[in-house]
C-alpha cells in the first residue's frame, strides 16, 4: 500500500521541475516571471514537507516575493525603455549576436553531465551522517531562545548573520550608485482599486510583519521572515503613490539601512571582553539582546528590500542634469 | 521513497535546469532567473541533507545556511537587475 504522502510527494517534486522548465522555456517574460512566483511558491510547500517551516516562509516571502517584484519592476523599465510599454504583445529580448546552435548544444551536453554527476553522487552518499543536531541540542539552553533556528542564526552563527545584513547593505549601496541619474520609468497606474486595497491590507500586513519576528523566538519565523512581510508594506506604499521618494529622506533612509548592521556590530562589540568574545551573551539577557538586534534587524531589513524595489536613489531631476543638492 | 529522495533529485534536477538556463539562455533577465533557479536548487539539497525521519527534529544548521543564502540571493539579484536596467537605458541612449 502506497502512502499517500509519496503520491503527493512525487506530484509535487515533477511539477516543481516541469514548472523550471517552462519558465526557462516560455517566450513572453511576463509568463517566465509569473512562473517562477509559482514554482518558488512550491518549492516552499516542497520544503514545509521537509519539516523546514523557517525556509519555507523565508523562500516564500524573499526569494519568491520580493524576487518577483523585483523582477517584475526591471521588466516594467525594459518595456518603459523599448518603447513597447502600452503594448500586450509579449516581449522577448533579442541577442545582438546569436550564439551558435552548436555552442548552445555543447553548454547544455556539459551541465547535463555536471547533473548526472550531482546525481550519483547524492545516490551514493552514506544516509544520514552525523550532523549538527546534538551538539545544537545540548547547547540551546545557553542560547536565550526556544527555536533551533533562531538559536543558530543570532547566537551560534551570529557572524554568518551580521556579514548577511553587512551584503544586504552593500547591495542597496550598489544600487543606488549604478542607477545615480538614471531617468525612472513612470510608476504603473494601479487604479481606485489599489487603494482601497492598500488601505485595508497595510494594518493586516503590518501586524503579520511583526508577529513574525516576535514568534521568532520559540516558533519558525524571525527577523529575515518578518523583515520580508515588512517590506511588502514599502512597496504597497510605493506603488499606491502613498508615499513618494522625496531627495530630503535620502537621510533617513541611509540611517535606516545601516541600522540594523550598526545595532549588531554594537552588541557584538559591547558583549566582548570581560573574559567573553563576540557574540557569546550573557546569559540573563540573551534573549533581551537577540530580541533587539533582530527588531532592529527586521527595520534595516524591510527599509532595505524597498529601496531595492524602489531602485534609484531619490533625487530631483532638472532638465539640464541631475540635481544633487 | 523517502522525501529526501525525491526532492534531493528533484533539487538536482532544478540545479540542472538553472544551469542550462544560465549558460544557454540568450536574454539577460532569464539568465539572472536561472542563476535563482541553481540556488534554490542547492538550498534543496541542503534541506535534504537536514531531514532527519520523523519524529526526530531536522537538524538546524544547514537551515540557517539557506535563509541566509536566500538573502544574499535577493541581494545579488538586485544588483543584477539594476545593472540590466542602467544597461538597457544605455543601449537605448546609443540607438538615438
Amino acid at each position: 500500500m502506497t502512502d499517500p504522502l509519496v503520491i503527493f510527494d512525487l506530484l509535487l517534486a515533477l511539477a516543481i521541475v516541469a514548472l523550471a522548465v517552462a519558465a526557462l522555456s516560455v517566450r513572453d517574460l511576463f509568463a517566465m516571471i509569473v512562473l517562477f512566483v509559482i514554482f518558488g511558491l512550491l518549492s516552499a510547500l516542497a520544503w514545509v514537507r521537509l519539516s523546514a517551516p523557517d525556509v519555507a516562509l523565508a523562500e516564500a516571502a524573499i526569494g519568491t516575493g520580493v524576487t518577483g517584484a523585483l523582477l517584475l519592476k526591471t521588466l516594467h523599465h525594459l518595456r518603459f525603455v523599448s518603447g513597447t510599454l502600452g503594448q500586450q504583445a509579449a516581449l522577448g529580448v533579442t541577442p545582438v549576436t546569436p550564439v551558435p546552435v552548436g555552442v548552445t548544444l555543447a553548454n547544455a551536453a556539459f551541465c547535463g553531465l555536471i547533473t548526472l554527476g550531482l546525481a550519483v553522487a547524492f545516490l551514493g552518499a552514506p544516509a544520514a551522517g552525523p550532523g549538527f543536531d546534538a551538539l545544537v541540542a545540548e547547547a540551546m539552553p545557553l542560547s536565550g531562545v526556544d527555536h533551533p533556528v533562531t538559536g543558530v542564526l543570532l547566537n551560534f552563527r551570529a557572524y554568518d548573520t551580521l556579514m548577511e545584513v553587512v551584503v544586504l547593505l552593500a547591495a542597496v549601496i550598489a544600487v543606488w550608485q549604478i542607477e545615480r541619474g538614471l531617468s525612472d520609468a513612470p510608476a504603473p497606474a494601479m487604479g481606485e482599486v489599489w487603494q482601497g486595497f492598500g488601505r485595508l491590507a497595510l494594518p493586516a500586513i503590518v501586524v503579520v510583519g511583526t508577529y513574525l519576528l516576535w514568534v521568532g523566538a520559540e516558533a519558525p519565523g524571525g527577523a529575515f521572515q518578518g523583515g520580508a512581510v515588512l517590506a511588502a508594506v514599502g512597496l504597497l506604499l510605493l506603488l499606491t503613490r502613498a508615499y513618494v521618494p522625496q531627495p530630503g529622506h535620502r537621510g533617513i533612509a541611509r540611517g535606516a539601512f545601516v541600522l540594523g548592521t550598526a545595532a549588531f556590530a554594537l552588541v557584538a562589540l559591547l558583549v566582548a571582553g570581560g573574559g567573553r568574545v563576540a557574540f557569546e551573551y550573557p546569559l540573563e539577557h540573551a534573549k533581551t539582546l537577540i530580541l533587539l538586534i533582530e527588531g532592529l534587524v527586521t527595520i534595516s531589513i524591510a527599509v532595505t528590500l524597498a529601496a531595492l524595489f524602489h531602485g534609484r536613489e531619490p533625487v530631483a531631476l532638472t532638465k539640464g542634469g541631475r540635481d544633487d543638492a | 521513497m523517502t522525501p529526501d529522495l525525491i526532492y534531493g533529485l528533484c533539487g538536482i534536477a532544478v540545479f540542472g535546469i538553472g544551469l542550462v538556463g544560465a549558460l544557454c539562455a540568450q536574454d539577460r533577465l532569464r539568465r539572472v532567473l536561472a542563476l535563482k533557479l541553481c540556488s534554490v536548487g542547492a538550498g534543496f539539497l541542503l534541506v535534504v541533507g537536514a531531514w532527519r525521519e520523523p519524529p526526530a527534529a531536522p537538524d538546524p544548521v544547514p537551515h540557517a545556511l539557506v535563509i541566509t543564502g536566500i538573502v544574499v540571493m535577493v541581494s545579488a539579484t538586485a544588483v543584477a537587475l539594476a545593472l540590466i536596467r542602467r544597461l538597457q537605458t544605455l543601449e537605448a541612449d546609443d540607438e538615438r
